[in-house]
């Protein structure tokens, strides 16, 4: 069981994308026999190319994707090299650490109704400052240039990257590296750049290459915060692939590929502008400068840092306030009064959607996490750790945009006739639920002392025995938090669900989008918040659990 | 979980000797340690020597879970019966390294039942044993305490008391001491040898620390480079 346990995971995880990639090229090239398409042709390309606004489209993917990418990266990284290990740093960690698991689309909502014209800002600013009786007349969210959409990404990748980067710093002697630095004279975040990061980028390189891999292909942010006059190119795409004229079916495949070719040639860039900075940055570390505007740097990352997450937590709060509001009129800071009439007229809709997620992220979570600790299993029995070789492979799924191989994959549902079930719409989840389950248990796992496995064994424990009631007692707030990520992953998923299930599974995410285009703020607040209490449940219910299971355990119960 | 499952007759493993025949260890072809030596019953044997030579893993080799980064060649025997090719849980081999590895996750009592034999069978006959291992080093009332909650030499005391109502047939100690304050290490030494000798285990003792292999009283190898 444990020796297929690895095969499982990769067939599961690697499968979907695989197949799904081959079944987009085929009809990006005119094959597709149930459709008629029974030659290889350009012409869906053809076709593609003379889409209006195509360029537009290519442009805004491009760069929205790569100005947030760069913007959370910078951020996350100077930030962390002006205030690691202070006060303000452990603050900003502890407020960052839950906005993870806010959904992107909640986040983004929360965001418009900060930031629109008629939004909270505006409003705690109107009469008074601004002399606005009325919304001012102008195009915030999305504008034509995709900066709030921009803003928005960046808001949300900043806690993801700055988490990965605490992730890594352990193993980068981080304080002592910056002690020697200090000791021979270079400011704080002149030394931190020169002695800790060269060891640290290596191992945030994979999840800085996904976030741009995802905020080059997103759809639901783009949906919520981008232009539509274009769209960027995976929203349309998006539009190609459910329009009722089947034949678009083949445009939508050669412009996953072209997706795909973009996502790769950010990437790309960026892999340049590493071999840029590292060249410079060698020939600084020659020249000996000990300080290069370590204060501007420090000021203003922890500006964008506490402006970015104020913004975050500003626009959560509107759209609680939104849910309970009874009327909420221009200008005023606050609603007049709150109610719990919105949500009580709508409890049925939000419960049934709220059902149809859950059916599909608990077995989803269930599975992940089965088979992660029956991967890590094994190789405790064996003795040897698979990361090196495993590690770039649970990040595929995360790194080819998820458009560009979800339409193959419906393809090939189709054929094995399971198109649009339920069943479907989980193996499309466990692709992406699955890396994060298996990265946030892997590292403790592989941290609890393998010394307490010897002695089981020494006194006689099967491996089965140890496996139940020693390593997996003493992983339990792993798996619990690793159960918790992975549900926050699987609710917060919008183009699988809607792909994949065929619109036919309406989740409190496809739902909420759904909404962004009517504009009822009240409604909307309604699913974003419900969004956002599953994942909040869940990782409360991670929090508890060993907490119960260990009250009478000290060095259980002390986080660990 | 296991408990409920019929189990075949217990197999009776009294103490007895232990023998390391022509045992050789390599790390990538080039060879680390090498040992011939048989431990009689309730003998001492103390291999000396500087961290890093590969006394540890020495024992990992015997009490089976090598490192796969090493290779092994030879026999460990324990009465007569080649164990190299059992897997650990079967060897009847019992460990003691330098912290003491309570599970931190089961009270005092229960580390101490989680190392019972199947063989005591029966809620009664098994607490009853638990709380006899405990009065044998004076800690009787401790058992539904938290590990955490032990000082040092308590923890050390129950980690010994851990392993010996498993009942090894012979005991490897991993600089079982180096930890301890002095005071402490004087009476863990008594305690650990006192009770290795009455119930006649051959004991391999691993250690740097000279006064272990004074206190042990048996035959010494000096693994040292150069001798």
């Amino acid at each position: 069981m444990l020796k297929l346990a690895p095969l499982a995971t990769l067939a599961l995880m690697l499968g979907p994308v695989i197949a799904g990639l081959a079944g987009t090229v085929l009809p990006a090239f005119g094959y597709m026999p149930a459709l008629g398409g029974d030659s290889l042709s350009l012409a869906p390309f053809h076709d593609l190319l003379s889409r209006p606004g195509l360029a537009t489209s290519l442009a805004l993917s491009l760069g929205t994707g790569l100005a947030a990418s760069f913007g959370a990266f910078t951020i996350a990284i100077l930030f962390t090299a002006a205030f690691e290990g202070g006060r303000f740093f452990r603050a900003m960690r502890a407020l960052l650490s839950p906005l993870l698991a806010v959904p992107h689309a909640a986040a983004a909502f929360g965001l418009a109704f900060l930031i629109a014209p008629s939004g909270w800002a505006m409003r705690l600013l109107s009469p008074w400052a601004t002399g606005a009786t009325r919304p001012p007349d102008l195009l915030i969210i999305g504008d034509p240039y995709g900066l709030s959409m921009t803003l928005g990404l960046m808001a949300k990748e900043v806690p993801f990257l700055l988490l990965m980067v605490l992730a890594a710093l352990p193993q980068t002697d981080s304080l002592r590296a910056r002690h020697v630095a200090t000791g021979l004279g270079y400011a704080r975040i002149s030394g931190w750049l020169g002695a800790v990061l060269p060891r640290l980028y290596p191992q945030i390189r994979l999840p800085v290459f996904a976030v741009i891999a995802y905020a080059t292909s997103v759809v639901d942010v783009a949906i919520i915060l981008g232009p539509t006059t274009p769209a960027p190119l995976a929203v349309r795409l998006v539009g190609w692939m459910r329009d009722p004229d089947l034949a678009m079916r083949f445009t939508a495949s050669a412009g996953a590929l072209v997706q795909l070719g973009l996502s790769a040639f950010a990437i790309g860039l960026w892999v340049a502008g590493e071999r840029l900075v590292a060249v410079i940055g060698r020939a600084r570390l020659r020249s000996g400068r000990r300080q290069a505007g370590d204060r501007v740097s420090a000021t203003s990352s922890a500006l964008a840092m506490g402006g970015l997450t104020a913004a975050l937590l500003a626009g959560l709060v509107a759209i609680a306030l939104w849910s309970f509001a009874e009327r909420w009129r221009f200008p005023d800071a606050l609603p007049g009064t709150l109610t719990l009439a919105s949500w009580q007229a709508h409890l049925g809709h939000l419960g049934a959607a709220s059902a149809v997620t859950l059916a599909i992220a608990v077995p989803v979570t269930l599975t992940a996490l089965v088979l992660a600790l029956a991967c890590l299993e094994g190789e405790t029995r064996k003795g040897i750790a698979l990361r090196h070789r495993t590690l770039p492979l649970l990040y595929v799924p995360l790194i080819v945009p998820q458009i560009a191989f979800l339409f193959g994959f419906q393809i090939l549902l189709l054929t094995l006739g399971i198109a649009d079930t339920l069943l479907a719409v989980g193996l499309a989840h466990l692709v992406f639920v699955l890396p994060y389950v298996f990265l946030a248990l892997s590292d403790p796992w592989r941290a609890i002392d393998p010394r307490y496995g010897h002695v089981a064994s020494a006194l006689g424990a099967s491996p089965n025995r140890i496996f139940w009631r020693v390593r997996l007692p003493l992983a339990l707030r792993a798996a619990a938090t690793a159960a918790a990520l992975g549900l926050a992953v699987s609710v917060a998923q919008y183009l699988p669900t809607l792909l994949i299930g065929g619109g036919r599974h309406a989740t409190i995410t496809t739902e909420a989008v759904a909404l962004s285009a009517g504009g009822n703020r009240r409604l909307i607040a309604l699913y974003a918040m419900t969004q956002m209490i599953l994942p909040f449940l869940a990782f409360t219910l991670a929090a508890l659990a060993p907490a119960v299971a260990f009250r009478q355990r000290q060095a259980l119960r002390a986080s660990a | 979980m296991t408990d409920a499952k019929p189990t075949p007759a217990p197999e009776t493993t009294p103490p007895a000797e232990l023998v390391f025949d022509a045992v050789r260890i390599e790390r990538q072809g080039v060879p680390l340690i090498a040992l011939d030596a048989r431990v009689a019953q309730g003998e001492v044997l103390t291999l000396m020597g500087p961290s890093g030579i590969g006394k540890s893993t020495l024992l990992a080799y015997a009490a089976g879970f090598l490192d796969p980064a090493f290779s092994a060649r030879g026999r460990v025997l324990v009465g007569g019966q080649d164990i190299t090719g059992l897997p650990a849980h079967r060897r009847h081999v019992g460990l003691l390294f330098q912290d003491p590895l309570l599970f931190p996750h089961l009270s005092v009592g229960d580390n101490l039942a989680f190392a019972l034999p199947e063989a005591i069978r029966g809620r009664s006959a098994r607490r009853d044993a638990v709380h006899q291992a405990l009065c044998e080093v004076e800690l009787g009332g401790y058992g539904a305490r938290d590990p955490a909650t032990l000082s040092g030499g308590q923890k050390a005391r129950i980690a010994l008391m851990r392993v010996l109502v498993s009942e090894p047939r012979a005991l490897l100690l991993d600089e079982p001491f180096s930890k301890l304050d002095t005071g402490l290490k004087a009476q863990m030494r008594d305690l650990v040898f006192g009770k290795a000798r009455r119930r006649g285990l051959p004991v391999l003792l691993v250690t740097h620390d000279r006064d272990d292999a004074a206190a042990a009283g048996g035959p010494i190898v000096d693994l040292s480079p150069g001798k």
